[in-house]
């Protein structure tokens, strides 16, 4: 997997899927669309500071609340490149997965890296460095089983070679 | 060691014996679900991976509930695309306008989900169905895709909290204050990738009705799922309704929790969960004044027939205040003709609320419900994040459908046994 690199945009504990895309922007699938109106209800600049390869650093259990597939969906297709956080909400975690958005679960590094700050992350490895401090965290690996997963390029290409 | 209420269903789908905390499995699925909002990205994902049929089309629900009847025309071709799906692969359980209701609300009483079951739902309150004593959780949509083509899916088993559950309510108390009371105590997390299984002598006195709800906020706590034993009040719900067979399953009196809680129903008050958070709880005693521009009764959690009840119990005879909308959805069809032989419709209508068909609408800030900036609504819905009902200078107060019904006439968060 390739190492990520960018800004850091940070945000606090329990953020909801309902602040990540708002429901009135669900009645639509394209990705664009969603991307438009990430983090707009706690963010309104989000979409106008995001560049691609960005980083987005949450609190504990972001991503908290409606299963919608399209909350991660919009992260990525706003350019962010890997999402880091004390804790995952479960469904946001497994979807992000599913998707192929990268997440880290690294309480220490949640709690240090500010807002606007250079990091470094190697997914595979889990060690997340903060460029501006100098810092550098290691966060829990994925297990193999969900290695696989990414690997394979998401559960759906896991899947096709099944079916 | 032994397993959990939860681990146990799971081993069984999965072909096994035991399985532990943290282990990875693949298990068979009895039911898969999604929604107008969840079903187009499965549909999408579903076609790209090459599938070509469906594992079993008696087991997959399609439900038509959030934003019908179509609020716009994106979201008209976003029922078509699953419309057009459904008819491809003869789905047999797909819900449009007409006779759709609130997903939740809507299996169960069509007795699609039963005790021993496993679903998965591309819709967090999935978890709703514990309530017979099936593992039931939300997962998303490529989720949903995989176990539509497969029957199959993979789960990290999940440890468990206990909630014991003593007595009886006192009046004016539901199971919305059951699960705002844990939620407030546990917060959004503290069940987090758990499960939160219930037990106890309480447990007997609870509706169908307040498990259901109960179960259905289990996500709140971030749980997987919330799972209620199987008792006379389960087997007398699915009496006639449910015609697959079906599985008690018990925990082991061994089984390990992370962390065990006792709830006495009987000590609860009313309870509202102040925005912007369902753990933000305090009891109706503590509420203070808070004006509010709108009430909403229904949603998965709280658009049953008892709800509906309670409600008219309070609205019967009485007015809506002046600048309070009321909004009262019925979860289903068949809720909402039941309303009608019982007359809740005309005390609501006569009361100044309006009766809505079956929607998720508002809950979610979808129609029929907006709220502008500034503005509170009291709701009996299931979550009150920043801007969920509307503008996102908004408000949303968790309550009961009395608390609700009662806020309705006053016009202030009121506690219903000051109308009594």
């Amino acid at each position: 997997m390739i190492q990520i690199e960018g800004t850091v945009h940070r945000y606090g504990d329990n953020v909801d899927t309902d602040v990540i895309i708002p429901a009135r922007y669900l009645n639509t699938s394209s990705h664009e669309e969603l991307a438009a109106h990430c983090m707009e209800d706690i963010d309104k600049d989000f979409v106008k500071k995001v560049q691609k390869g960005d980083v987005m650093v949450g609190g504990k259990n972001f991503g908290c609340g409606s299963s919608r597939e399209h909350a991660p969906i919009a992260i990525k297709a706003s350019g962010i490149s890997c999402v880091i956080a004390a804790s995952f909400a479960r469904i946001f975690y497994r979807n992000a997965i599913n998707i192929g958005l990268a997440i880290l679960e690294c309480p220490e590094a949640a709690a240090e890296i500010q807002n606007g700050d250079e990091v470094k992350v190697d997914v595979t490895t889990g060690v997340i460095t903060d460029v501006t401090t100098g810092k550098t965290y290691q966060a829990e690996p994925f297990p193999p089983f969900i290695q696989n997963i990414i690997s394979s390029g998401g559960l759906l290409k896991t899947i096709s070679e099944r079916l | 060691m032994g397993m959990t209420m939860s681990q146990k269903i799971l081993a069984a789908h999965a072909g096994l014996k035991e399985v532990k905390a943290g282990q990875l499995i693949e298990a068979k699925l009895d039911l898969v679900l999604g929604n107008d909002i969840t079903s187009p990205v499965a549909v999408n994902e579903f076609e790209r991976c090459g599938a070509h049929q469906v594992f079993d089309k008696k087991k997959i629900a399609l439900v038509m509930d959030h934003f019908t009847p179509n609020k716009d025309i994106k979201a008209a071709e976003q029922c078509k695309k699953v419309r057009a799906f459904a008819n491809q692969y003869d789905i047999e359980n797909f819900f449009d306008v007409g006779e759709m209701g609130i997903e939740h609300a809507l299996l169960p009483e069509k007795g699609l989900v039963g005790p021993g079951d496993l679903v998965i739902g591309a819709d967090s309150h999935t978890c709703t169905y514990g309530a017979l004593g099936a593992f039931s959780t939300g997962m998303g949509s490529t989720d949903m895709a995989a176990g539509m083509a497969t029957g199959k899916t993979w789960f990290k088993v999940p440890s468990a909290i206990q909630v014991t559950l003593t007595g009886k309510f006192q009046k004016h108390v539901s199971g919305k204050d059951v699960i705002l009371h844990l939620i407030g105590m546990i917060g959004v997390d503290g069940a987090l990738y758990q499960s939160i299984e219930f037990t106890g002598d309480g447990v007997k006195n609870l509706s169908m009705d307040d498990r259901l709800c109960i179960a259905n906020m289990a996500i709140e706590a971030g749980a997987k799922n919330g799972i209620f034993p199987v008792d006379d009040v389960t087997r007398a719900y699915c009496e006639g309704r449910v015609q697959h067979p079906m599985t008690s399953y018990e925990a082991d009196p061994d089984a390990e929790y992370t962390a065990r809680y006792t709830i006495d129903l009987s000590t609860l008050r009313p309870t509202v969960a102040f925005p912007h958070l369902p753990e933000n709880t305090r009891t109706i005693d503590e509420v203070g004044e808070v004006k509010i521009d709108q009430a909403v009764i229904g949603s998965c959690t709280n658009g049953r027939m008892e709800d509906l009840r309670a409600a008219a119990a309070i609205l019967k005879g009485r007015k809506v205040a002046k600048n309070v909308r009321c909004i009262i959805i019925p979860g289903t069809q068949n809720i909402y003709l039941q309303a009608m032989h019982e007359g809740l419709i005309e005390d609501f209508i006569k009361a100044g609320a309006v009766v809505s068909t079956p929607t998720c609408g508002p809950c979610l800030g979808g129609h029929m419900g907006i709220l502008a900036a500034g503005e509170r609504a009291v709701a009996t819905t299931n979550r009150n994040f920043v801007g969920r009902m509307g503008h996102v200078d908004s408000e949303v107060y968790l309550s009961n459908p009395e608390v609700a019904a009662a806020s309705a006439v006053t016009g202030y968060i009121t506690d219903p046994a000051k109308l009594d």
